[in-house]
């Protein structure tokens, strides 16, 4: 089932010229897009699934200028969609036909780095990568890390409050992020935050982050930079039941051992992985557990050793520490590789983005086989096994006829059934298109009414990405009505003093 | 004659709110009471007592994850916790001594309401970062709640994080989610006597940009230092560092910090009894407690970018004459400042500006919270928002109103 966009407005098309020619009055030059040959790059980000051509592209160079767009658009009752680098797997930065397509890359100046803060503040269009490229010189580096870190910006990061493959140790992009300048859909321009550690008054910053653009658009935010760790060693542990794998991530967080990355593959994504990389993945397990310790030698190697008797006690038929940096990545290489390395055994792939009590995953593993079955359709699993962030790879051909919605048919359900035994519906993609008609499975009206009573004062006319995230649209007047019954004030019950 | 309704349950939160809306009345929110005494003094037509909200409802150590109703006091969540070896790593302080009320009397929903941490809050994040999941009754009487009880979670709008530091002016918890981490096997600090202010803001931007990953870097200037039990008798300025994890690790760590810190002055080691109890003292801001010898100062919490810490404190000793101590690396600097008239309100909040940072009054007379801003003031258009967003959860001022600022 498509997911419906808000129905575009005749009366702004029809003004079309006069808007595209304002902007160009604000946007110089080549800042503003408007033959559809040039606009067809921005018609879809990573969720190629859906794709729309916007009225039109405006690339801001200043705050100023951003500032004036938005408030233009405001004043215009335009809708605008900010967009990063375009590499959100939820649909975030899918364009509106009557909507400005507001892009951030030409923001991508380092603006400082402050190694005695251990902060750098950074434009929104800079990439993930960038910023560690910054500072890496010095010995630092910033920890979020996507897997799309080598293009995906900033901006994009604190939009959708992406995670990676280091989360459990070092935090996600909130727990990362100190300040930032923001600019509201009216074209205020507001602070947030700092080099200082703590918010003054509300945490505003903390609601932006990960408010999927809905909400104002980052033009500078300052991040935390770490100092590297000294070194950082892995082990290759395999599981002959994924229940004995399950076990193995409970005992060694419940020993006090944090490990830096802890990922788990199941059977199908261990076969995939090591048939494209071949880095010696043993293929009689039916789940494989990389556990990676970073810190001084002297921890990595008592900590490794932990793990490895843990492993033991947990029926591990294969356990393999690395004693290099070479057999290190080559552990990695596997994971790090396994979406290509699906992508070569099937035509298409649909990459979910559940999360779960870590406990849950023997019996969300045996349902999605189940269901598997079920839709026809296979499924292979990576798994953040550490913070119980699941990524089910289902495979489909978009050439037959069918697959893919019986693709997204099966996702749902992965969904659901993440939502059902306590966990989310995304740990780190966004909700954005893609699972936004599913949020009523996790929040309830009262739930979703207050999210978006909390969007109207950032947002009176809801113009800033409407269609994302919330499964309804909501006029700020009608969110705002109270109705107070005069006959529920009497409460008997309740004790007073 | 002000009341004071208790609810049991969240649905009795519901009908309390509904009552004080159909009523036009303003309700002050508390759990046992402990940071009453924080924020803008306002005028509330009855209280609000959550502390009939208690319980532990979900405790799961292998997922570091925990759940309580939001009157749950501290003392209860932090006995169950380290029974599993477990603690809440942001180390919420704990403002007994601070504020002369009784120790231990804090609940979770109001350490998550006023955002309270400790010392590791350089190291693992405040209140905020450990805040997974929320349960709450809006200003406008509804139930609603945000995140869950997972780590990684980005499904609809962050609302644990607003509402961490809200002090109450948006929704009444009922019940929270939390994550808890596993208690460091050992722990030492190193401490370095004599430094002035200026070298020890120096030598803990050494350290924080070192590998040596302290969990805790404090400055106690001499009359700060002469409070503390542990450090008495030194007549000097102490500057210490934390050392937590596994035991092979701290030994190596420690090392290194003894050549990163040798060039600043001499060190000595305090071993696991004594180095809890110093940060105890220091997260509880015990050497300004309220029957101290600081006692009858003001207090103001200051929070600036670590490295300028010291221009902060130096500035304010010499024109304030406060007392100071540094937490945080210097980010965090507690000033005692002599009783005057406008609290010195506008000399601190000059000095913060030009460091950058905020500053917020914590200990003062009503009549002085009543006419100073206790929280520093916004811009207009971050002020406007603020106020707009404080709208979108209690339009009609019912809960905590005026606590942070008039009308918010």
């Amino acid at each position: 089932m498509p997911v419906a966009m808000p129905v575009a407005d005749e009366a702004v098309l029809a003004r079309r010229a006069e808007i595209v020619a304002a902007l160009r009055r604000i946007v110089p030059g080549e800042g503003v897009i408007a033959s559809e040959q040039a606009m067809r790059p921005y018609e879809s980000d990573g969720f190629t699934a859906y794709r729309q051509l916007p009225m039109v592209v405006v690339l801001p160079e200043t705050t100023e200028q951003v500032a004036a767009v938005l408030g233009y658009c405001h004043r215009q009752g335009v809708r605008v969609v900010p967009r990063g680098a375009g590499t959100s797997l939820s649909g975030g930065a899918l364009p509106l036909g009557d909507g400005v397509l507001l892009g951030m890359a030409k923001f991508n100046r380092v603006r400082s780095i402050d190694f005695a803060n251990r902060v750098a503040v950074v434009e929104p269009g800079v990439t993930n990568l960038g910023v560690t490229q910054a500072v890496e010189h010095a010995g630092f580096y910033y920890a979020p890390d996507p897997s799309s870190q080598i293009a995906c910006t900033i901006g994009g990061n604190v939009a959708e409050n992406s995670g990676g493959v280091h989360c459990l140790k070092y935090g996600v992009t909130t727990n990362n992020v100190l300040g930032c300048e923001l600019v509201l859909m009216t074209g205020e321009i507001v602070r947030l935050g700092g080099a200082h550690l703590d918010a003054a008054g509300y945490d505003l910053l903390g609601v932006i982050t990960g408010s999927e653009g809905l909400l104002g658009v980052v033009t500078e935010a300052t991040v935390r930079i770490l100092k590297k760790p000294e070194s950082a060693r892995a082990a290759l542990i395999g599981f002959a039941a994924s229940e004995d794998g399950g076990e193995c991530v409970a005992r060694i967080i419940g020993a006090g051992i944090i490990p830096g990355g802890m990922e788990m593959m199941d059977r199908p994504a261990i076969h995939a992985a090591e048939e494209f990389v071949h880095a010696g993945y043993p293929l009689d397990v039916e789940a494989l557990l990389i556990v990676e310790l970073d810190g001084p030698r002297a921890e990595v190697d008592h900590l490794l050793d932990r793990v490895q008797e843990i492993a033991n006690t947990c029926r591990a038929v294969v356990c393999r520490a690395s004693n290099s940096e070479e057999e290190r990545l080559l552990f990695w290489a596997g994971r790090k590789a396994a979406f290509p390395a699906v992508g070569r055994i099937s035509p298409d792939y649909y990459c979910m983005d559940g999360t779960i009590p870590r406990a849950k995953l023997p019996l969300v593993l045996r349902r999605m086989q189940e269901l598997s079955a079920q839709y026809g359709l296979r499924v292979a699993n990576v798994f953040h096994a550490g913070d119980g962030n699941l990524h089910p790879l289902i495979l489909y051909d978009a050439n037959k006829p069918g697959e893919l919605d019986r693709a997204e048919a099966f996702g749902y359900d992965i969904l659901r059934l993440c939502v059902e035994v306590g966990g989310v519906l995304t740990g780190e993609h966004g909700v954005g298109i893609e699972k936004r008609d599913l949020m009523p499975t996790m929040f309830s009206e009262a739930d979703l009414k207050q999210q978006q009573r909390l969007k109207c004062a950032f947002d009176d006319q809801g113009l800033l990405n409407p269609g994302k995230v919330f499964p309804t649209l909501h006029r700020c007047a009608e969110l705002g009505r109270m109705h107070v019954h005069a006959g529920r004030t009497a409460f008997p019950d309740l004790p007073r003093f | 004659m002000s009341e004071n309704l208790k609810p049991r349950d969240h649905a009795e939160v519901e009908q309390a709110v509904t009552w004080a809306l159909a009523g036009g009345k303003a309700l002050e929110i508390v759990g046992h009471g402990s940071k009453r005494a924080i924020g803008r003094a306002a005028q509330w037509d009855a209280t609000l007592d959550l502390s009939g909200l208690s319980g532990i409802t979900l405790y799961e150590p292998a997922e570091l994850v925990l759940s309580a109703k939001a009157g749950t006091p501290m003392a209860e969540i932090e006995a169950a916790v380290a029974a599993d070896g477990q603690a809440l790593a942001f180390e919420p302080m704990d403002y007994g001594a601070l504020l002369g009320g009784l120790a231990d009397a804090a609940t979770i929903g109001g350490v998550l309401a006023a955002n309270v941490s400790g010392p590791r809050r350089i190291k693992v994040g405040a209140a905020r970062d450990h805040f997974l999941g929320v349960s709450a009754v809006s200003g406008r009487g509804e139930l609603f709640k945000s995140g869950g009880r997972v780590v990684k979670n980005v499904t609809g709008y962050d609302l644990c994080k607003l509402l961490a530091g809200s002090w109450g002016t948006l929704a009444a918890m009922t019940e929270v989610t939390i994550k808890t981490l596993p208690i460091a096997e050992t722990e030492e600090t190193a401490v370095v006597l004599k430094l002035d202010d200026t070298i020890a803001v120096k030598a803990m931007t050494a350290v924080m940009g070192s590998a040596v990953d302290v969990s805790a870097a404090a400055h106690l200037p001499a009359p700060a230092a002469a409070r503390v039990t542990e450090l008495a008798g030194q007549g000097q300025s102490v500057t210490a560092f934390r050392l937590e994890g596994v035991a092979p690790s701290v030994a190596h760590r420690k090392a290194l910090l003894q050549t990163l810190i040798a060039p600043f002055g001499e060190v000595a080691f305090l071993d696991e009894k004594p180095s809890r109890a110093l940060w105890r003292s220091i997260r509880d801001v015990t050497p300004f407690a309220a029957d101290g010898p600081a006692g009858g100062r003001l207090v103001w919490r200051i929070s600036t970018a670590p490295s300028r810490g010291a221009e902060v404190g130096v500035a304010l000793a010499e024109r304030a004459n406060a007392e100071i101590l540094y937490d945080w690396a210097g980010g965090l600097i507690w000033a005692a400042l002599p009783p005057s008239d406008d609290a010195g309100a506008s000399l601190v909040r000059s000095i913060v500006s030009v460091a950058g940072g905020h500053a917020t009054l914590v200990r003062a007379s009503a009549a002085t919270r009543a006419k100073i801003d206790v929280f520093t003031p916004e811009s207009a258009a971050l002020a406007a928002l603020t106020k707009r967003v404080r709208e979108s959860f209690d339009p009609h001022g019912v809960l905590n109103a005026g606590r942070m600022w008039a009308g918010v």
